[in-house]
């Protein structure tokens, strides 16, 4: 990586920061706990990191981290997104 | 492949932010989550063809361990028990970037120190983004342990202090960013990055340690923002701009709501991680002289009855204590007694009510009582003195008065539900003892002031049994 993508990186970084201050604060109150659980899976893409990492040719110390690293992810997006889901449907108007 | 995988990533942004935009209205939350979930999907299948991933029976054992626990606790999981629930998966989040990181640095030369013919590269702007990715996950990881074991009570809910709590926790912190200047300079010094792995880990726990029970919405709140930074330092490790976006809009989300929490307790970020408020409380005697001491007045479940029965418009405010007891079943069982009886019943929200954003709002919504009902705090204040009773279901400091006019009160400034403006004031506690704010509550004595002492399960099941009879 060399410096110029890594200010690309920066900038994509500062955007989406100001993207989601945008989308965030229009979320109502009485949903502030599925935006939690929800924005929790979605921090769950780290498993793209974790996939690269346990998918290695050869079998070193950096895929055992990935084993490790894929199981947290997973839980991370499945209980997350699962559980949201679970909430959100209990949410009903008169 | 490289362009169809990266413009699937960017598919899969897109859906994260359309997503997020959807939890707007509860009318579209669900679908907007399902959405979430399909970009996510993506990402993995875009992720499972690259050229760089060439086993894959660690990836699938990897995945179905933990699919299989993320369905359990997702299903499992009592809607008392989200806020430890939300609290686990934030840990898990930023485990996850940690171990990411560290992967990514023994990539590097897997085989040192043994063989030391490849130059171990690593460029300034990547280390940097790994030491930022080691420390914010490691706190993260075991900072929500923490507050997980909090929550569940395996570890004290009470502020806990231990000696030097402050230089500590900064010269850890400085030791981190020491440490990592010389990885910088020197990457193959594995003993050092291992030494900030450990450090962080240390750091989790000490931050969230001295934090107190009522102060987990604001430290979860921030634990939240923490996973979601540590998925875009992993991002810039990687130079993946997906991870970048999605740990940013999670990073923001947490912040904002951090921000509320905060705001709603009048007190500084500062004041909550440092672990005060419940200290300046204990002392006393300032509020003693303050607080009108008599008799409280207390009713029981037919005299309460009798009340409620010629009022026609009522407000219930929910607190910890109803979580603490499951009682939000009966909390509805109530409402629709009084509703029968042509009594106009709302509820008020307290921002921090409970333990996380949101919390009594999820309990109510599982005990199908409609989310209209649901008033967040600025938007019912004003009504209060249009108001018959007021009934307060095991809240305590959010309620206080004190808080509007007592210079002296540790709580003073704090926004709070103005109950004490409704012609009769109903107090549902199990005692008169003091809330998390450890101060007296002068509610309790307001001459129109009635306390209903009891579990708040067994009292509202109680005042709904008498309430059939009258």
């Amino acid at each position: 990586m060399d410096g110029l993508s890594f200010l690309m990186h920066i900038y994509v970084f500062v955007l989406a920061i100001f993207v989601g201050f945008e989308l965030i604060t229009k979320v109502p109150p009485t949903l502030h706990t599925p935006l939690m659980s929800g924005s929790n899976a979605i921090s769950g893409i780290t498993i793209v990191g974790a996939i690269l990492s346990a998918g290695l040719e050869q079998f070193t110390i950096s895929t055992i981290l990935g084993l490790i690293a894929v199981i947290f992810a997973m839980i991370n997006v499945i209980g997350g997104f699962l559980v949201t889901d679970r909430m959100l449907k209990m949410f009903k108007k008169k | 492949m490289r362009i169809s995988i990266e413009i699937t990533y960017l598919v899969s942004s897109i859906l994260f932010i359309y997503g997020i935009k959807m939890l707007s209205s509860p009318k579209t939350a669900r679908k907007g989550n399902l959405y979430a979930a399909i970009g996510m999907f993506l990402a993995i299948a875009a992720t499972l063809v690259d050229q760089n991933v060439l086993t894959y029976e660690w990836i699938i054992i990897g995945a179905i361990i933990g699919s299989l626990v993320g369905a359990l606790l997702a299903f499992k999981t009592p809607m008392t028990g989200m806020p430890q629930m939300v609290g686990m998966l934030n840990g898990f989040g930023g485990g996850a970037s940690t171990l990411v990181a560290l992967s990514e640095y023994f990539k590097i030369n897997p085989n040192y120190p043994v063989d030391q013919s490849l130059p171990f590269n690593l460029p300034i702007d990547q280390g940097i983004a790994m030491i930022l990715s080691l420390l914010i996950g490691g706190v993260t990881f075991t900072g929500s342990m923490i507050a997980f074991g909090k929550l569940q009570g395996l570890v004290s809910g009470k502020v806990v202090k231990y000696p030097f709590q402050h230089p500590l926790n900064l010269i850890l912190i400085l030791v981190v960013l020491v440490a990592g200047v010389f990885v910088l300079m020197n990457p193959t010094s594995i003993p050092l990055v291992i030494i900030i792995v450990i450090i962080s880990l240390v750091l989790g726990i000490l931050l969230v340690l001295p934090i107190g029970g009522a102060d987990m919405p604001v430290a979860i709140s921030l634990l939240n923002s923490y996973s979601g930074l540590a998925g875009s330092t992993t991002g810039f490790v990687l130079g993946n701009n997906e991870l970048i976006i999605a740990g940013a809009l999670v990073g923001a989300s947490g912040i904002i709501l951090t921000n509320i929490m905060c705001k709603a307790m009048n007190r500084s970020l500062m004041n909550v991680v440092l672990g005060g408020w419940a200290s300046a409380g204990s002392s006393g005697p300032a509020v003693e002289g303050a607080s009108p001491k008599g008799d409280a007045k207390s009713v029981d479940a037919e005299e309460l009855a009798m009340i409620f029965d010629v009022a026609s418009k009522v407000v219930i405010v929910p607190g910890y204590g109803m979580a603490v007891a499951q009682a939000q079943h009966a909390v509805r069982d109530l409402m629709n007694i009084l509703e029968a009886k042509g009594i106009n019943v709302r509820f008020a929200i307290h921002p921090v009510a409970g333990r996380m954003p949101g919390h009594m709002n999820v309990l109510l919504a599982e005990a199908n009582v409609p989310y209209d009902k649901l008033y967040a705090m600025e938007d019912i204040n004003d009504d209060f003195p249009n108001v018959d009773i007021a009934l307060i279901i095991g809240a305590n400091d959010v309620v206080n008065p004190a808080a509007r006019h007592d210079q002296k009160s540790p709580i003073f400034g704090m926004p709070i539900l103005n109950v004490d403006y409704a012609k009769t004031v109903v107090i549902n506690k199990r005692s008169l003892n003091v809330g998390y704010a450890g101060i007296d509550n002068e509610l309790f004595f307001y001459p129109n002031a009635l306390m209903y002492f009891g579990d708040a399960r067994d009292s509202i099941v109680k005042l709904t049994h008498a309430l059939k009879e009258a």
